[in-house]
């Protein structure tokens, strides 16, 4: 890598000033605080306690690998489409995904959950047609799709970034040479799109499996993700030790599904926005 | 707050907005002397105050606005243990507080609130006697009733079959998936202990572990645990019951008169709401004279309209224009339909850390997992799959080609 210059760093450092304050930072609490007791004495009585929450953090993952994988199912057709089409589309298709974004998450998600319920819209109009009711609130399939419907954005545009840096006369190419169009999908855009795949499912997995207001409402209590305890612990158990631990060991899992993840799609990671 | 259509009273209502339309307070020249610039952090429950002019009410916090000129910065907090937290860790500064007995008992002893002279107020005169000299603070130093009500059981008449008359009805499987549960530690353990026979104030290690084991029992039977959105799940007939406040009830039941309430024969907790300075208040004379400002009869009159709560405020309690709710018998109950009540008390640490613990159990219990052991597992043999195979391909072309292949 070259040295940088003088006004490179002086650039750069507005943003590594704010890395640090807002980053570095809260990451070293989380740590210390996961560490001491109440007191401020060191301990490892709160890192040895995840035991207890073992069951509902992998079920957090389960649910956050489950909804990832079928946004990037949803997700990939609709970024190649995109990216194939002409610009005029593809700006009205960018602003039709951005558009849910423009409201807040937790409006959204609430109005999922009107959506969803026994006496909600959806059940509501089924019974007018008197067809029968579909019970989907305070069901897995109900946070999945929370999930889903919140964190698509972050799924779409990368790939779509990156396929529609796609040359197309490599796919081309690879038809003169007599690829059919599943050979050109597993040979050509696949490998070529990895990097995007990368970055979304990251983008997806990560906030999906330490969400806590969507199992929340969505869930009812019966499916309680690890967001929802180490909220508590922060918000009503007044807690800060556990909840640290918490999210320490909850960052050290995703950091390992993200390593596993990364060994497959190989580490060529130029125009993904790998985070 | 939800809006009130009393198609009766219309007439009624619309002479009362009339002839209090000129807004006057008592003591007017108390709220003068203001700063130009001056504000007040209030931190209150949700859905707590009057915020509306409809029906006669006045939005509390803009009166106070114009009376004083002090800018109202009005936050909502959804219960004493949220409220608590934010407190005790710094960070967040508040004129007023409204939390409950035992928070404050718990405050005072630990030194989170500002002693002040609370019978100094000139509107004090109007709170009712019964709700002065409270068991949390004796001499009035440190809190000035808002409102008092007491839990009980609110239910849909078209979803439960029978009258309920216990507690025990909310582990009824009948009920399974329609039964809401109220979201923090004091107000759910409250209701095992009622039904078993302990006290509210219990410290015994054995009878909270029975209590927490009866509410994780209890868990499978759940739709959920809630707080302010009780409000959408039993208006709109989403679920059958839930334990809540009678104030909120008596809100509910002007959007879906379905809903019916009962106190419970094993008992109930009665608790009072109080406005609080904490310690770390930034301007204690403005927040002098929002709470006497909120206990002015006319303000106090409105907010028993808004909130549904019973008032402690003599003032409000014995105006013409609060016939209807004096009656109303599920916040006024008649001397021989009183249920037996008892008030919570702050416990000690050790007891808290117990709660903490055992509420934190009761949460992340339940839910089967043997499912995703099977998912986990698929994933796995499917990345070991995959990396065998590419593998095994590139073997398979160095071989043929006899030399390595870069990547």
């Amino acid at each position: 890598m070259k040295q940088k210059s003088l006004s490179q760093k002086l650039i750069a450092s507005p943003y590594l000033l704010w890395a640090a304050i807002f980053i570095i930072v809260p990451l070293v609490f989380v740590v210390y605080y996961s560490l001491v007791d109440a007191n401020g004495a060191f301990t490892l009585e709160y890192v040895s306690q995840i035991g207890k929450y073992k069951d509902i953090m992998l079920n957090s993952i389960w649910l956050g690998f489950v909804a990832t994988v079928i946004s990037l199912i949803l997700a990939y057709p609709l970024a190649f489409i995109m990216a194939r089409s002409n610009l005029n589309v593809q700006r009205t298709m960018m602003m039709l995904v951005m558009l849910p974004m423009w409201m807040n998450l937790l409006i959204r998600t609430y109005s999922l959950m009107i959506l969803l319920q026994d006496t909600g819209i959806i059940n509501s109009a089924l019974s007018i047609l008197h067809l029968p009711n579909v019970h989907m609130i305070n069901t897995q399939g109900a946070v999945v799709l929370g999930m889903i419907y919140n964190y698509i954005p972050y799924m779409i545009l990368p790939l779509y970034s990156i396929m529609s840096k796609i040359d197309n006369g490599l796919i081309e190419a690879a038809e003169d040479l007599g690829a059919n169009k599943l050979t050109v999908l597993r040979k050509v855009i696949l490998p070529l799109s990895m990097p995007g795949i990368a970055s979304g499912f990251t983008m997806v997995f990560v906030p999906s499996v330490s969400t806590f207001y969507i199992s929340k409402k969505l869930g009812g209590n019966a499916f309680a993700l690890i967001g929802d305890v180490i909220e508590m612990q922060f918000k009503s158990s007044n807690n800060y030790n556990l909840g640290a631990a918490l999210s320490l060991v909850l960052m050290f899992l995703i950091l390992i599904c993200m390593a596993v993840m990364n060994r497959f799609t190989g580490d060529d990671d130029d125009g993904g926005v790998l985070i | 707050m939800k809006k009130f259509v009393f198609g009766m009273m219309i007439t009624v209502l619309l002479f009362a907005a009339l002839s209090i339309s000129s807004f006057a307070y008592e003591n007017e020249d108390y709220y003068k002397g203001a700063q130009k610039g001056e504000v007040i952090n209030v931190f209150n429950w949700g859905e707590y105050i009057s915020e509306s002019y409809e029906d006669g009410m006045i939005d509390v916090n803009k009166e106070f606005e114009k009376l004083t000129g002090i800018k109202v910065n009005y936050v909502t907090f959804e219960s004493n243990e949220d409220m608590y937290a934010k407190i005790k860790n710094g960070g967040a500064s508040y004129d007023i507080i409204i939390p409950s007995d035992y928070m404050i008992e718990r405050m005072i002893a630990e030194d989170l609130l500002v002693k002040f002279d609370v019978k100094s107020l000139p509107n004090f005169k109007y709170i009712d006697k019964q709700y002065t000299g409270m068991y949390y603070d004796p001499n009035d130093e440190y809190s000035a009733v808002y409102n008092v009500g007491m839990v009980g059981l609110i239910y849909n008449t078209k979803m439960v079959d029978e009258t309920p008359t216990s507690w025990k009805i909310m582990w009824d499987e009948k009920y399974a998936g329609k039964i809401l549960m109220i979201d923090n530690p004091r107000d759910a353990f409250a209701i095992p202990q009622k039904i078993l026979g302990y006290s509210l104030n219990s410290t015994d290690e054995k009878e909270l572990g029975d209590v927490a084991q009866m509410l994780i029992d209890q868990k499978p039977l759940l739709q959920g645990y809630v707080m302010d959105e009780v409000y959408n799940k039993m208006e709109s007939g989403e679920a059958a019951m839930v334990p809540y406040y009678v104030g909120d009830f008596v809100c509910m039941q002007e959007v879906n008169p379905d809903l019916e309430f009962v106190y419970p024969e094993e008992g109930v907790n009665i608790f009072v709401d109080a406005m609080c300075i904490p310690k770390c208040a930034q301007n204690v004379e403005a927040a002098k004279k929002y709470i006497n400002f909120l206990l002015d009869p006319e303000v106090a009159l409105s907010n028993a309209w808004a909130i549904g709560y019973a008032t402690p405020n003599i003032g409000a309690l014995n105006s013409d224009d609060y016939e209807e709710m004096r009656e109303n018998k599920y916040l006024y109950p008649d001397p021989e339909d009183m249920p037996k009540t008892e008030y919570f008390h702050n416990l000690p640490q050790e007891t808290l850390i117990m709660f903490a613990d055992l509420w934190n159990q009761i949460k992340v219990s339940g839910g089967s997992n043997s499912h995703i052991y099977w998912g986990f597992g698929i994933v796995a043999a499917s990345v070991v799959f995959y990396g065998g195979y590419k593998w095994f391909t590139k073997r398979r072309r160095e071989y043929w080609y006899d030399f390595p292949i870069e990547k």
